[in-house]
């Protein structure tokens, strides 16, 4: 038996190895992926092993590498919080590699793809090397490893105008995060030795470390903004619907799936484990944000007709929910209630493993769907559950699973988010309890809407007639295609109706960060029920609730056709309507336009319907012209005035680019005489 | 181990499956008498989903497996969901397997499924009703989660069995948050289950419809499987009114005797529920769909003011 | 001791009735409607006075709460009727701008004041604190359908509606204010009735029209 740590060790050697075989594959560009994404799915399943391993046994292994800067080595960690993300990415990417070798051989009949193959496996490697770093310095090379290999993933059709500009954003927003995260590992290693000595920065010097509460909340503050950014916590989502949509389907799958967790990761690491000890209000900050995303983030995504843009904002919802489940462990933790706490961890941790997967489903079969039709926008889809059949089941379990229903895996983490809402009763704060509980409600709009989102996804793409122009030629994606989504779609059924099994493996992580499991009680009744806190307050039982329904659904069906009379298709009813066209099925657009007009203030709308005059008689009108523009209301909000302002501060800046060489020795000359003055 | 409890489920599933046809017809045969109508009696439901059964199914030429697969699932989630509510007793082995927001779920899994197959003919119609109702449900549902959260915090407890017992049992009288979360309640059933002001079950008028929108292509089984689900829907956002927040007569000895008894009160409240229904339908007039924001925020007014009061007037 | 729980629960359901009209008549269109709102919140607040009254002990409150009862439901509604019946606005349906926000921003206000209250919650010992916080919140609704609403009429009872707040307050507080205060108060509102009601008079025949917005009209050019 491996040590888990040399596992996952092997697992990064084997992704970095790939990407060094990639650059002498270059010739033989089938081989190459066959090759390069087989390996990738052993290395992901090897450190899928790995952590599932590390948490189940609740075991901590750390090793020093001496490679790196002289007297700097690096220091890997796997304990069970690195464990569980380590499976979380892990699982993903063995199902996405799987995909991979049937989608990426459809690019490489286009295009070259080796660029996409070695960038997809530093990628891989970046972010699992984020996991198991134990020092600041490792950390922060892996974290912009990971950022510049999926810059140029995103990058990767560069030939677009609207690509190269995505990627531009998402490198701006992705460094200013990283400076963020870099100030604050400062501003931590600095207190943990003193400005004096370097060996502050390992994560556990800060971990011994007490920080004064002022330094304490500066660090949190910086973590929380840089690894929102990376997360794409609202207001700071801006690249997240620009940079998913243009990347290839692998890749956005990848990145919406898991590359936003290492950033939940983050603020995890920080928070619990590094600085440890918080006061209430870190924690209504992380809740605050995160019901916000989660609003705004579903908001968003129905007003979306682009699939893949729809999916982006809906990271940004569900990346709301798990810092909901974050921030009230938080505050359970900071009034010292350990088992509460515990409870809201496992419930965002939940989500975080059910987000990895459906979303990486979805994204999935919005890339089957791309692949097949050459098509993104909704408006021009329909009909494609005929010509696709599987993917449309697939993409069925993934809509049901992000929409929170029952009994898929959406809904398990959700439960337990009501429930951790429901316990602030507990809490001693009379504020605090009259206003948590709101959160419940706004949790609930959010679940709600997310439904609505996907019977509009799902039902204006696969459902229905088709309505472009012209139909192509859509025949069902391969094989490796194919069971990559399948065992995702098993997945997200496994995770939704036997939540006891999950929470049974993933109950070392609270125990090592808050120091309480919820396993005891939420198993209490056998693998049956999961039971939280106590049987007679709350209980959910999955495999129940399945089979029940099952076991209705299947006497309904068998009883009505012992004697079935015979099915006889005809053309469209519709209320006796006689010219029925695929022109009069709703759009995307006509889908959400009650919830536009009821939400309409957060959204920058311009709607305008314009006439033709030229009409063959008075009582008809000519042709009628209807555009509608949605904006993000914070790019105007908060984007443009900082656009404006960077530029105009660098216009000033370039004033003192004079071109001669007498202007620029006075600016050492003068630069030298005001740092002596000061240092004096 | 005791078989009463089973016995007690399977009969509630029973009584669900059985009644839920007479209370329509009871709704409907008072609709008539306020209206001065004739009606076509207790029974016209029963008749009507035999009629359909014994038919053919006539299907839309592009009707995909979602479309057939429909009218089971949402059948099935709502037999389940008859089995959680504890109507005659609150000891129910399905009780425990599901606490009020996973019943809250199983009707939300059976609306996403029913406005998938309105989009799935491609059809005007379907589309319109799919779009209403999922609009109409996002708003309704954080006012219903809110509503049921009230009685959650005073009771300590999301399952059902156990606030059912917490308020039979007396702790909780006349309490000015009760008061709101049932107001709340039932405009949202007014709501949810699609009755007049929100919906017009009566109607094929294309301004107006809503669920019916949805299910217009259906006929034969599917259909029957799709109005009894309905009706049984309705019976359940009753009765469940009628257990939370007047739990008179309910069983928690677990015997025969209470058992029967708890049937002639379910069968009572059932009666005077269809009553209050008739009332409100007569009274208000069908609003539109944009005037629901203000009825259902009114819902959600409600239900949070229920919260605040528990915690300020408590 | 038993009738004096039941009297106090009474007192906080009747606190909660008068909160639900006050968001009632927050979201009220109708003239007509609001006022009959406005006489069922009397109607609670004489009530829970007298409620207020037994539990205490104090018989000075039972005289305010027929007070209560003849000016603010019987009176002041009265007076209203006739205003809108000789002004014909009997039908006029005023639009209010965006009612679900200003339900969100009542709750806010709730929530607001019962966070202000919370530390007098702690202090106070009488049966009634509970719903001082519900009393504050009656006025700040009142506030707020006056900065909501234009029509001139509505602006009344809302401002009606912050006095209301104002003599729960005082009741729920301290067991109300001395009787002297009170009817003072009482006739304070009696001729600020009045008044408000000539000058109604007055605009309407200015201005055609009882919408404060033309009231813009009177600032200097510039």
């Amino acid at each position: 038996m491996m040590d888990p740590l040399n596992l996952a060790g092997s697992a990064i050697f084997l992704l970095l190895g790939m990407a060094v075989l990639a650059l002498l594959l270059g010739r033989r560009q089938r081989l190459l992926v066959v090759v390069s994404f087989a390996v990738s799915a052993v290395a992901s399943l090897s450190a899928t092993v790995a952590g599932v391993r590390v948490v189940g046994w609740s075991t901590t292994s750390q090793a020093i590498m001496s490679i790196g800067l002289p007297d700097l080595p690096f220091h890997l960690r796997l304990d069970p919080l690195a464990g569980f993300f380590i499976t979380v990415v892990g699982i993903l990417s063995f199902v996405v590699s799987i995909y991979s070798i049937g989608y990426v051989r459809e690019i490489s009949k286009q295009r070259p793809i080796s660029r996409l193959v070695i960038f997809y496996a530093l990628f891989l490697a970046g972010m699992f090397m984020v996991i198991i770093a134990d020092d600041a310095l490792f950390f922060l090379i892996s974290w912009e490893l990971m950022a510049a290999a999926s810059y140029f993933l995103v990058l990767f059709e560069d030939e677009r105008v609207e690509n190269r500009r995505a990627a531009f954003l998402y490198m701006v927003v992705a460094h200013v995060g990283a400076l963020a995260i870099l100030l604050s590992f400062g501003v931590m290693s600095g207190l943990a030795t003193g400005f004096e000595g370097f060996h502050g920065y390992t994560f556990d010097a800060m971990r011994q470390a007490e920080f004064p509460a002022v330094w304490a909340t500066a660090a949190f503050l910086l973590a929380f903004f840089g690894f929102a950014a990376k997360a794409g916590v609202i207001p700071l989502h801006i690249w997240l619907p620009e940079a998913h949509p243009v990347a290839p389907s692998n890749i956005s799958a990848l990145m919406s799936g898991v590359m936003l967790k290492t950033a939940i990761y983050g603020i995890v690491r920080v928070t619990f484990d590094l600085i440890g000890v918080f006061p209430w209000w870190w924690g209504s900050i992380v809740l605050v944000f995160g019901l916000i995303s989660a609003v705004m983030g579903v908001l968003y995504a129905l007003m979306q007709h682009d699939l893949k843009r729809l999916l982006a904002y809906h990271s940004v919802e569900n990346i709301g929910i798990i810092l909901i489940g974050i921030g009230l462990s938080m505050i359970f933790r900071s009034f010292d209630f350990p088992l509460l706490s515990s409870l809201a961890l496992i419930a965002g941790l939940y989500h975080t493993l059910n987000h990895a997967i459906f979303k990486g489903l979805l994204f999935m079969g919005a890339g089957a769907v791309l692949h097949a039709s050459h098509e993104r926008n909704m408006e021009e889809m329909g009909g494609l559950i005929h010509l696709m059949p599987w993917t449309a089941a697939l993409f069925l379990v993934g809509s049901v699973s992000i929409a929170g229903l029952p009994p898929f895996n959406g809904f398990v983490s959700e439960w337990l988010t009501f429930q951790a809402f429901l316990l602030s009763p507990s809490l001693p704060s009379p504020l605090m309890k009259l206003l948590i509980p709101l959160g419940a409600a706004l949790l609930a709009l959010t679940a709600a809407l997310a439904a609505a989102c996907f019977v509009k996804a799902f039902g204006v793409t696969f459902l229905g007639h088709w309505r472009g122009h012209h139909q192509p030629h859509v025949q069902e994606v391969d094989w490796f295609m194919r069971s990559g989504m399948i065992i995702a779609a098993l997945l997200c059924l496994a995770l939704g109706v036997l939540p006891t099994v999950v929470i049974d493996w993933m109950d070392t992580v609270p125990e090592q960060l808050v120091g309480s499991r919820i396993g005891t009680t939420a198993g209490a009744f056998g693998w049956m029920w999961l039971t939280p806190v106590a049987p007679e307050r709350a209980s959910y039982s999955g495999p129940l609730v399945f089979l029940v329904t099952l076991s209705v659904i299947v006497i309904a069906y068998l009883l009505l056709h012992v004697r079935s009379g015979s099915i006889t298709r005809v053309p469209l009813w519709d209320c006796g309507f006689e010219k029925v066209t695929p022109r009069m099925q709703y759009t995307a657009t006509a889908f959400a336009m009650p919830i536009r007009r009821i939400f309409g203030f957060f959204f920058h709308i311009r709607e305008q319907v314009k006439m033709n005059p030229q009409a063959p008689h008075r009582t008809v009108p000519g042709r009628m012209q209807y555009t509608l523009r949605i904006r993000d209301r914070f790019w105007g909000w908060l984007y443009r005035p900082l656009v404006d302002a960077s530029f105009w501060l660098s216009r000033r800046v370039g004033r003192l680019q004079q071109g001669r060489i007498q202007a620029y020795l006075i600016y050492s000359f003068v630069t030298i005489i005001v740092l002596l003055l000061f240092l004096r | 181990m005791n078989l009463y409890p089973f016995m007690t489920e399977i009969l509630q599933i029973m009584i669900v499956l059985g009644i839920s046809p007479a209370f329509v017809g009871w709704v409907r045969m008072l609709k008539c008498w306020s209206q001065g109508r004739t009606s076509a009696g207790l029974f016209q439901p029963y008749r009507d989903i035999r009629k359909l059964f014994a038919k053919n199914v006539v299907l839309a030429e592009n009707a995909s497996w979602v479309f057939r697969f429909t009218p089971y699932l949402v059948f099935g989630t709502t037999v389940l969901a008859g089995g959680i509510i504890p109507m005659l007793s609150v000891d129910l082995p399905l009780s425990a397997t599901a606490d009020v927001i996973v019943l809250v779920a199983l009707f939300a899994i059976a609306r996403f499924f029913t406005a998938l197959a309105g989009m799935d003919i491609g059809t005007a119609f379907g589309g319109m009703g799919s779009s209403r109702e999922m609009t109409i449900a996002s708003l309704a549902e954080p006012a219903m989660l809110m509503a049921i959260f009230t009685l959650s915090l005073a009771c300590r407890s999301t399952s059902l069995s156990q606030i059912v017992t917490v308020i039979f049992s007396g702790q909780i009288q006349l309490r000015p948050y009760l008061a709101f979360a049932f107001l709340a309640f039932v405009l949202i059933s007014l709501a949810e289950t699609g009755r007049i002001p929100v919906d017009n079950p009566a109607t094929h008028l294309e301004l107006t419809m809503v669920h019916e929108a949805m299910i217009l292509e259906y006929s034969g089984r599917h259909l029957a499987l799709i109005e009894w689900a309905g009706m049984m829907k309705l019976m359940l956002f009753m009765a469940l009114g009628a257990v939370l927040f007047f739990p008179w007569g309910i069983d928690v000895t677990a015997t025969a005797a209470g058992a029967v008894r708890a049937f002639l009160f379910l069968l009572l409240k059932l009666g005077a529920s269809g009553v209050v229904l008739v009332l409100i339908e007569t009274g208000l007039a069908k609003m539109r769909l944009f005037r629901l924001t203000e009825f259902l925020g009114s819902a959600f007014l409600l239900a949070t003011l229920g919260m605040l009061a528990y915690y300020i007037l408590d | 001791m038993m009738d004096l729980q039941i009297a106090s629960q009474i007192s906080s359901f009747l606190a909660a009735l008068v909160l639900l009209t006050a968001f009632g008549m927050l979201v009220q269109k109708r003239v007509y409607g609001l006022i009959h709102l406005f006489a069922w919140q009397g109607l609670f607040l004489s009530l829970n006075t007298a409620v207020v009254g037994f539990v205490a002990n104090k018989h000075h409150l039972y005289i305010s709460s027929v007070l209560t009862l003849s000016l603010k439901v019987v009176l002041l509604p009265y007076i209203l009727h006739v205003l809108i019946n000789r002004l014909k606005i009997r039908k006029e349906v005023e639009t209010v701008v965006n009612i679900p926000m200003t339900m969100m921003i009542g709750i806010a206000l709730v929530i607001f004041s019962y966070h202000l209250t919370a530390p007098i919650r702690q202090l106070s010992t009488l049966i009634t604190r509970s719903t001082l916080a519900v009393a504050l919140a009656t006025v700040m609704l009142g506030l707020l359908m006056m900065i909501t609403r234009r029509h001139a009429v509505t602006q009344i009872i809302g401002f009606l509606a912050l006095e209301n707040g104002l003599f729960f307050a005082a009741t729920s507080a301290t067991y109300g204010m001395p009787l002297v205060v009170e009817l003072g108060v009482a006739l304070d509102v009696l001729i600020a009735a009045f008044i408000f009601g000539i000058f109604f008079f007055h605009i309407h025949t200015t201005f055609d029209s009882l919408d404060v917005e033309q009231m813009a009209k009177l600032k200097e050019e510039n």
